[in-house]
């Protein structure tokens, strides 16, 4: 046994730095792990041979030797993300393909049955009704600040009908100052806004549109669902056309035997303001569970255009009078496929989608 | 809001049926949400003293009991023991049916005939007690009814919603009034005291008003010779039957006349009331209330609501010692005790507004912060005293109300003045009402009402929701229409010049949704709140736009891309073995407005008085391929027949560029409008990494991502040249060519030159793609079939030669060459 047991180290340790970067593959890497830092290594032998020193001694030499060890430890970490990469690297290039050069026709893309989503498909039902009573529809976008979402719809900050709508907030600019729209309500403004910028009034519109509440989900609500939302604004409308427009809605899409009525509710952005309920779909009228045994069930909210809103676009109500309404597309799928929870529409199992067409 | 009727109905006389009733307030827009019936079931129950208790042989469970209800001895079998001979129980005789619906029959059990059923709390409907029978008042008789034993008058309590804009329904008396005026019937107030007694309140009290514009009125009666005890039996439980738990006479009296007229009230015990003067302050900073919930609360910390200076109104006294957050809740330290014999009677008007600031901010909800931030009746403060001490006295007889209350005022809102024409009404609602209806209607609920020419109307104070000018009214209007009955409303269903329709973009995505289901696609839904995990994904380095107050941190980014959820989706679909489809979503994405092209603003913060910036939406089509033998070149197939669909068929498909995160690296392409140029979006493979991580087995996974806008962008550019070619008559060449063509020449490009290479050329189809031994690495062999005509005759050998001469020469300018058939 020598006097000095590492007197060899640094030699030791620079011809296992060489064979590690002489290390060409993965599995060779993988093989030759053991002899360079295993149990079999020279560095384990070392560590033995430290026995035969003084505590003092030993100290030092074990400091050297675990720092010769973290060296090629190092050295290995690096050389093995190099294979990995390297080994990545040639499976993407054998794999590499050109996609301009695929030709068509030497394609084959197997047939099936598609399904469009339940949403979209309610959706595009109503839209249909809509614009065949003379309804543009238009698009909106998601998230709005909090001007248009709420104070330009008559809901200053910190009013307690806010509580009606609970607000998800983006972490952007000012604490609630941008969130994800509650409702498709933002929308009317714009439109709005846009006719009198555009010098384009009237204006009859529909806005569907996915809109997000902080309501926990359950079997009536997600936290994200779709609404559609109505606006009117010309010459000599009144409450009676907004009764009229519902009560046509009703029948051309739930069916002419669906009655319609209004009772009183309350909308910031609406004067007088209304709930629709129409005939419960399921009992016809006759009175069951789901409709409490009413015979009625609630469907949306609507109203004539509060003035205030008029004033917060710049229209002048005493020539422009109009009414908007809104309700939810999913609660209509809801009902119209008598869904019992609502979750399975974000489920996304495919036997749930495929019984849509 | 809980209304019993029994309470409702001192106020106004109610409709014989309930069904009528609950029709008429759902029509009123007092909306009807539950009914409970209290007290119902119990009709045939009567008092039964035990008289003996046996045991029955062979059961040690239920026993045989004697008692006497008022007609000789009656045997029961009874489970339970908590009760011994002498005591008073309920007694359900045969043919009795309880609460639920239960029957009572007479039963044998263990050869024994039982009578009817002694009955526990919980059985009767009158508590959640089950552990044994209800025992009832010693001095009860044996045979008299239950309900006259308790006292327990059947009732009815609905459950009512009322609208944000009702301020003056928060109270019996507010939908009492609703009911007196549909129905044309009186109003009955409630009976109030009137001060009396020795000296003036100002000798021995004081209030002011430091902060005018958030206290528009503070009152303070002294009420002298108070003892603190239990409210009478009759009081206690309409409280209960309200649903607010009976305390004492005094708190008592606070909430019954809370819920009967709307107007929080707030009882100190003058003795701890330093100076016995109460002042309506702002908080300063730094100053802390511990409320009677026992939480310690910051005062005057803004809060994070839009504009929210953080402005809380406290009431102090004389030595300047807070005792509470103004209109929400009070302290301990003026709190009524047993010992209170003098008492302060707060009763105030708060600014809504700043009710409803201090209660979002400190998070604390009262039914008295509840009222006031909807604006509670400012002439209502000295009326509720009134009725305070009235309501007092049932149980303190002789109570001293120290004549001369105070009563000081800061800023009150006016009562809004609204002039009405005729025309007005028949503007807004489309049917013409007579003048005099409308004036009842008015009047039922304490508008004033003065003809001149038209309508000049003044709102009642309590109603602070009715606004001036034209708002004021529709406000008014909409009382008017309630009040008429909305389903009495005429239906006319209005027609306009203007046609409906859809918009380019809208109709395009239509038409995508059809021939993506053509094409066998599954539409799906997935969350536009995602991890950070999902949104790492795709976007490893990208601001994220976070939600200030997720539901869970699962959902707490707007999603950057839809590829991790379609991922999600073939993964939990995969599980189930059903992962096999081609899956596509039609949704939006956001960017954050650091990093969007174009930073989407708008008008924004507190009043709209500055621009914001918000994130960039864009609404993409992403579709997942995954079922078997799906890969990059399915993807490419199928974005170029989705495209060519909606007429963009004359595209670049370019394998050049770095692959984003989240693609297979050389499999990715960009997708551009060849006519345009725009770039319509990206197809190829999902990387093979994260392949991994949601596929059971080592599928590839295509993808195709397309941009809406950009396709209706290309689309609108396409559309200016809507010119078709009528197919000319002569006969076409055919005529096939194999180029040899370097790696960098996009097989599209070449085409493109071929097509212009001679105007005979009428078609380029790429057919088939070389690459192999013969050829070098950085080249390949593309294939077109090309057909050549002459829209003027039939061509002949020679233009043929020259138009393949021109077809290689135009080949060669990209470097590509014919191959050797050799």
């Amino acid at each position: 046994m020598s006097d000095e047991p590492l007197a060899h180290l640094d030699t030791h340790v620079e011809e296992l730095l060489a064979a590690v970067e002489a290390l060409n593959s993965l599995e060779e890497l993988i093989a030759s792990e053991p002899s360079l830092v295993g149990k079999r290594s020279v560095l384990s032998s070392l560590q033995k041979s430290l026995g035969s020193l003084s505590p003092e001694e030993r100290r030092d030499a074990g400091a050297r030797l675990q720092e010769a060890r973290r060296r090629v430890d190092e050295a290995l970490r690096v050389r093995r993300v190099a294979l990995e990469q390297a080994a990545r690297d040639a499976e993407l290039a054998a794999d590499y393909l050109d996609l301009g050069d695929v030709v068509a026709g030497g394609v084959e893309v197997p047939l099936g049955v598609g399904h469009p989503g339940i949403v979209a498909l309610t959706q595009y039902a109503l839209e249909e009704v809509f614009v065949g009573m003379g309804f543009r529809v238009e698009d909106g976008p998601e998230v709005e600040s909090d001007w248009y979402n709420f104070e330009a719809l008559n809901i200053p900050p910190a009013h307690p009908a806010r509580g009606m709508w609970d607000t998800f907030y983006l972490e952007l600019g000012e604490p609630e100052s941008v969130v994800l729209r509650t409702h498709t309500s933002p929308t009317q403004i714009h439109l709005m806004e846009r006719a009198v910028a555009e010098n384009s009034l009237p204006l009859h519109a529909v806005m569907p549109g996915r809109c997000y509440r902080r309501d926990t989900p359950d079997a009536r609500h997600l936290a994200s669902f779709h609404q559609i939302e109505g606006i009117v604004v010309d010459r000599g409308i009144t409450f009676a056309d907004l009764a009229g427009t519902i009560d046509t809605f009703t029948r051309a899409y739930f069916g002419p035997d669906i009655d319609s009525r209004l009772r009183p509710g309350y909308f910031p952005f609406t004067e007088p303001s209304a709930e629709f309920e129409i005939t419960c779909t399921l009992c016809r009228g006759e009175g069951c569970r789901t409709c409490s045994q009413t015979g009625w069930i609630e469907l949306g909210g609507c109203g004539m255009i509060d003035p205030a809103v008029f004033d917060a676009v710049g229209i002048d109500a005493g020539e422009w009078s109009g009414f908007a309404f809104g309700f939810g597309i999913d609660r209509c799928a809801q009902m119209r496929h008598e869904i019992a929870d609502m979750r399975a529409l974000i489920e996304n199992d495919v036997r749930f989608l495929r019984q849509f067409s | 809001m809980r209304v019993p009727l029994s309470w409702l109905s001192e106020f106004v006389d109610l409709p014989d049926s309930l069904d009528e009733l609950i029709a008429v307030m759902d029509d009123l827009g007092l909306v009807v949400e539950g009914v409970e019936r209290v007290g119902e079931g119990l009709e045939s129950v009567v008092v039964a003293r035990v008289e003996e208790i046996h045991v029955i042989e062979g059961a040690d469970r239920i026993r045989r009991v004697v008692v006497e209800a008022g007609a000789g001895p009656v045997e029961i079998v009874c489970g339970a023991t908590n009760f011994s001979v002498g005591d008073f129980v309920p007694l359900a005789p045969v043919g009795a049916v309880l609460p639920g619906g239960f029957e009572i029959a007479r039963r044998t059990m263990r050869g024994v005939v039982s009578n009817g059923m002694l009955c526990s709390g919980r059985e009767l409907g009158l508590s959640e007690d089950h552990g044994g029978l209800l025992l009832l008042d010693p001095s009860s008789t044996p045979g008299e009814l239950l309900t006259s034993s308790l006292a327990l008058a059947p009732d009815v309590v609905l459950d009512i919603s009322i609208e944000g804009n009702r301020p003056d329904a928060w109270s019996l008396l507010g939908v009492a009034r609703d009911l007196a005026a549909r129905f044309a019937r009186s109003l009955r107030m409630p009976a109030v005291a009137t001060p009396q007694g020795e000296g003036e309140t100002r000798q021995s009290a004081q209030v002011s008003i430091e902060a005018p514009d958030l206290c528009g009125r503070f009152t303070l009666s002294l009420i002298r010779g108070v003892r603190v005890g239990p409210s009478p039996e009759h009081l206690a439980r309409r409280l209960t039957l309200a649903g607010m738990r009976p305390i004492s006479n005094v708190v008592d009296a606070s909430n019954l006349v809370m819920l009967e007229l709307g107007q929080p009230t707030h009882a100190y015990d003058a003795d701890r009331v330093g100076a016995r003067t109460l002042r309506a302050r702002v908080a300063r900073p730094g100053e802390v209330l511990t409320t009677l919930d026992g939480v310690s609360r910051a005062l005057a910390q803004p809060g994070r609501g839009l504009g929210d200076s953080g402005e809380d109104l406290v009431i102090v006294d004389g030595d300047d010692v807070i005792h509470g957050l103004a209109g929400i809740m009070g302290g301990a330290l003026g709190e009524i005790r047993d010992s209170t014999t003098e008492i302060l009677l707060e009763a105030a008007f708060f600014d809504p507004m700043t009710i409803a600031r201090a209660s979002k901010r400190h998070g604390l909800r009262s039914e008295a912060s509840h009222r006031f931030e909807r604006g509670v009746d400012p002439e209502l403060a000295l009326f509720a005293a009134a009725r305070f001490v009235q309501l007092l006295e049932e149980s303190v007889p002789g109570l001293e109300w120290v004549p001369g209350p105070l009563d000081v005022l800061g800023e009150l809102p006016e009562r809004s003045r609204v002039s009405l024409s005729d025309h007005d009404i028949e503007r807004a609602l489309g049917v013409s009402l007579e003048r005099a209806t409308v004036v009842r209607l008015l009047e039922g609920l304490n508008f004033t009402v003065r003809e001149e020419g038209g309508l000049d109307v003044i709102a009642p104070s309590a109603r602070l929701d009715v606004r001036v000018g034209s708002a004021g009214r529709a406000d008014v209007i909409e009382e008017i229409e309630r009040l008429y009955s909305s389903t009495r409303m005429p239906r006319r269903t209005p027609s306009w010049p203007q046609p409906g329709g859809w918009t380019v973009a809208q109709t395009l995505r239509r038409r995508a949704r059809e021939v993506f289901c053509a094409l066998g696609g599954h539409e799906v839904w997935t969350p536009t709140m995602v991890s950070e995990t999902h949104a790492a994904l795709t976007h490893p380095t990208s601001p994220r736009i976070r939600v200030a107050n997720p539901l869970a941190v699962e959902e707490s980014i707007l999603r950057p891309s839809m590829i991790p959820g379609l991922l999600q989706v073939f993964a939990r679909n995969a599980e189930r073995g059903l992962g096999d489809e081609l899956f596509g979503e039609f949704g939006v994405v956001f960017t954050h407005p650091e990093e969007a092209e174009k930073t989407r603003r708008a008008r924004g913060g507190a009043g709209g008085t500055i621009e914001v910036e918000l994130p960039e939406e864009t609404e993409r089509f992403t579709l997942l391929l995954a079922r078997p033998g799906d890969d990059a070149r399915r993807a490419v197939v199928t974005a170029r027949t989705l495209l060519a669909r909606l007429g963009l068929d004359d595209l670049d498909v370019e394998s050049i560029g770095e692959a984003p995160s989240g693609w297979h690296p050389s499999r990715y392409a960009r997708v551009l409008d060849t006519r345009s140029g725009v770039e319509l979006g990206r197809v190829g493979e999902v990387d093979p990494e994260l392949v991994r991580g949601a596929s059971p087995d080592s599928r590839r996974l295509g993808l195709v991502d397309l941009d809406v806008a950009r396709i209706v962008e290309a689309a609108r550019i396409r559309e200016r040249d809507s010119r078709v070619r009528v197919p000319n008559r002569f006969p076409a060449a055919l005529m096939d060519l194999a180029l040899v063509t370097p790696n960098e020449v996009g097989a599209d490009q070449l085409r493109r030159v071929l097509l212009r290479a001679s105007s005979l050329v009428e078609s380029v189809t790429l057919f088939d793609v070389y690459r192999g031994d013969s050829l070098a690495e950085t080249e390949r062999s593309l294939a077109y079939a090309i057909r050549l005509t002459s829209t003027e005759r039939t061509l002949s050998d020679a233009d043929v030669a020259d138009a393949r001469r021109a077809l290689l020469e135009a080949a060669a300018s990209l470097g590509a060459t014919l191959r050797s058939t050799s």
